[in-house]
């Protein structure tokens, strides 16, 4: 498959940029919700519009009433969210949790996906204990109890956690913390009893919760996948989550770098435009070079997951590491590049260095993925 | 079955049947890649039989229509072709600029008769060509070459001098920028044809820092070319002073080499490799670089596919072989740097059989000059900072 758009996808791109551009813009959304301190950190109408574009479902099978896309499709939606830095559910909902719910039982899809679906429902994805990602340890301990599970633990740095209606929680049903198998997928309804938010503003106006478990009582209906084997599907998760991230990280860096590069073209000082210095212009033109190779990484990466192939994996690692680079870079330059205005509130280049701060840190940063290559390369 | 998958499993047939076992193996040495032309000589029968192979095949220049000795395959079966001999680790029969810059420049600017003649003996090996376009002072500035052809009616005499000429003392021919006109500095370039036997031509290697001489420094001494060798095969491509156009062309062709955008190794991943050859874990930072390389790596191959797939339709931005050019060479630096890195004092050794004559450290300084010929990488950002960023006055 050659590693462009086809003509569906282009015009989905299209689609997706003009919506994104103009219902959610930085103004109408980030700007709008962080300034109001809304709790949830992003506006469920964008949401049930993103719904009504058919956003929503795109990685949902038709079967279960959604458009049967993939990755690459998920992707273009991502790099406008990330270009405008629009707060959407969309990565963890309609990418994350549907990958999920996509191996899950037939009453499980029943239950979740038509909200997914009509932009009703919000879901969250625990998977991280402790400040840095490392879904390899799972200590979360969910202990059989009657016909189902009880769940103790915690987790952190759950984007959207108190606003989901459905909590995807990896937990521990047996083995020890760092054991490869054991491991379980629930989904935890919203009203299940003992579960506790601590919900913190992040740095770029994002809500994430740290997430308590005491003794929660879950249906055995609530597992998702198979009992102990679910690692197969955390993986699944994990793959999404990570190409999801690298194509918003994407977004981030070309909206920076437009930024920029626009930036160049129109301040003056020293009676000349500031892009006609060679010394900025090499340094634009290294970070165009480092954008686009990014950007070759995640459409690859997306293209492998679609299409089930074995290194998928391993190049979702790349397009996230790769992404992160890139769209750091990006972010460190188009501040730099502003000057003075680039540290004011007013002006957007310092959203998208917040945003890409995040960014980096969700699904693994660029250390644990360059760690991850290497390991999966066998050193 | 479609079409594709059929010319794959032919394919697969075909190569099983003629590529041999010692053409599956990584090359080592000078000796292990055949150029072709008059004073070719092959390393062994493996090479040869495998080298005709391809040409009867027109495998060669698979690409290439067939009345100009190749097989007229579709991108996509020139691709799939490529993967099928990739899988197999299949070398390729034959190396030669004018596969990689003359046939290219001539397909889209030579006659017909140019075309039949030229072509078809690059395709079967038969002229070995070289480049020249450099001279000592102009580098960068190619624009200012002054190698000077004098119109003498039916001939022209060219005086001047070349530099970084590669392998002009085993080349059969030079396709040359000679100026024509002096007043014009852009339309006064003629892109000229002739044989490296002419009297007035001579070549003197240059000495690099890796102990080798792949360039050479080429001395045109009141050289005598006839304006035509034929009927319809004049001794330039392109116009008489339309030269500059062809060159630009094919700069791009050039930079598209040099970049490792026709894939091969230079976009592979090395942390495994280096880590199995030190035999002993690393030291735990310079697993870090190895890893962070890595990514790099296995990004920028991504790159490069989506790069050829885009050129293929045109989707690729023209000036995009500059940015290919630019990451690819400071790549592959960074790659040798750390082979060295990992190989310690053995990769030090500079003539002991052991580290096959030096094979490390000459390729570490060899790879120095990816990020010089063929257009420094500061002139590269400086094309991508005005053709694809259009910032102003650069």
């Amino acid at each position: 498959m050659p590693l462009y758009h086809d003509d569906d996808q282009a015009m989905l791109a299209d689609t997706a940029a003009q919506f994104m551009g103009e219902e959610g813009a930085i103004a109408k959304q980030l700007r709008h919700w962080r300034d109001k301190g809304c709790k949830d950190g992003f506006g469920h109408a964008l949401w049930k519009q993103m719904a009504e574009m058919g956003f929503t479902g795109i990685l949902v099978p038709e079967a279960d009433g959604g458009l049967g896309m993939g990755h690459v499709e998920a992707g273009i939606v991502l790099e406008e969210i990330g270009r405008n830095l629009t707060p959407s559910p969309f990565l963890t909902s309609s990418v994350m949790a549907a990958t999920a719910l996509g191996q899950g039982s037939d009453d499980l899809r029943a239950r979740y996906l038509p909200g997914l679906l009509a932009g009703d429902s919000v879901f969250a994805v625990a998977i991280d204990e402790g400040a840095k990602h490392n879904p390899d340890r799972i200590a979360c301990k969910a202990e059989k109890s009657g016909n189902g599970f009880r769940l103790n633990g915690r987790k952190d740095f759950v984007v959207q956690g108190a606003s989901a209606d459905m909590i995807v929680v990896a937990a521990r049903t047996s083995g020890g913390e760092t054991d490869a198998e054991g491991v379980t997928l629930f989904a935890v309804p919203k009203d299940a009893a003992g579960v506790g938010h601590n919900s913190v503003r992040l740095v770029d106006s994002s809500m994430a919760s740290h997430i308590t478990f005491e003794n929660v009582e879950l249906d055995g209906d609530a597992v998702i996948g198979e009992v102990d084997g679910g690692r197969a599907v955390l993986n699944r998760v994990l793959d999404a989550g990570r190409v999801g991230a690298a194509a918003e990280g994407v977004g981030v860096a070309r909206g920076s770098m437009d930024m920029t590069v626009d930036y160049l073209k129109q301040r003056k000082q020293f009676g000349k435009l500031i892009g006609e210095f060679q010394a900025l212009q090499h340094r634009a033109a290294h970070l165009y070079s480092e954008v686009e190779i990014a950007r070759a990484a995640v459409i690859k990466a997306q293209q492998l997951l679609d299409a089930g192939a074995e290194n998928a994996s391993l190049m979702a690692s790349v397009a996230k590491a790769k992404a992160g680079k890139a769209a750091g870079l990006a972010v460190k330059e188009g501040v730099q590049m502003h000057g003075g205005i680039g540290m004011t509130d007013e002006y957007d280049i310092g959203l998208y260095m917040k945003r890409d701060r995040a960014l980096a840190e969700f699904m693994g940063d660029l250390y644990y993925h360059a760690g991850r290559v290497a390991e999966m390369s066998g050193y | 079955m479609s079409d594709l998958d059929q010319f794959r499993s032919e394919t697969r047939v075909w190569l099983d049947a003629n590529c041999p076992p010692e053409m599956r193996e990584p090359v080592r040495d000078d000796a292990d890649v055949y150029w072709g032309g008059r004073k070719a000589t092959f390393k062994n029968d493996a090479q040869k039989a495998w080298f005709e192979a391809c040409r009867d095949k027109g495998y060669t220049v698979p690409a290439w229509p067939r009345e100009y000795g190749g097989a007229g395959l579709s991108p996509a079966e020139a691709k799939v072709l490529r993967e099928e001999m990739a899988r197999i680790n299949a070398r390729s029969p034959l190396s030669s600029f004018g596969i990689w810059m003359l046939g290219p420049a001539l397909l889209q600017f030579g006659t017909e008769e140019q075309k039949l003649k030229y072509l078809n003996e690059i395709a079967r090996g038969e002229i070995r060509w070289c480049q020249g376009y450099s001279e000592p002072g102009s580098g960068s500035d190619l624009v200012s070459l002054q190698t000077f052809g004098e119109d003498k009616g039916d001939h022209w005499i060219v005086n001047g001098q070349k530099i970084w000429t590669s392998y002009a003392d085993k080349a059969d021919w030079i396709f040359c920028l000679v100026r024509t006109d002096k007043n014009d500095k852009y339309r006064g370039i003629t892109f000229m044809l002739f044989d490296m036997e002419t009297p007035g031509v001579s070549t003197k290697p240059i000495l690099l820092i890796s102990g080798n001489s792949p360039f050479c420094e080429t001395f045109f001494d009141d050289v005598k070319v006839p304006k035509q060798y034929g009927d319809g095969i004049p001794a330039q491509v392109g116009e008489v002073n339309r030269g500059w156009d062809v060159a630009k062309y094919l700069l791009g062709h050039e930079r598209e080499m040099i970049s490792g955008a026709d894939g091969g190794d230079r976009t592979a991943a090395i942390g495994a490799t280096l880590t199995r050859a030190a035999g002993a874990p690393l030291d735990p930072v310079l697993r870090a670089e190895l890893a962070m390389f890595d990514v790099d790596a296995l990004a920028y191959a991504a790159m490069g596919e989506k790069f050829l797939d885009e050129i293929k339709v045109g989707k690729a931005h023209p000036a995009q072989p500059n940015m290919m050019k630019y990451a690819g060479t400071e790549l592959n630096k960074r790659r040798h740097e750390l082979i060295m890195a990992a190989g310690g004092s053995a990769a030090l050794e500079w003539d002991s059989s052991e580290s096959s004559e030096g094979a490390k450290p000459r390729a570490w300084l060899r790879t120095k000059a990816n990020s010089i010929e063929g257009g420094t990488s500061e002139v590269m950002l400086n094309v991508i900072a005005k053709r694809i960023l259009e910032l102003p006055g650069a």
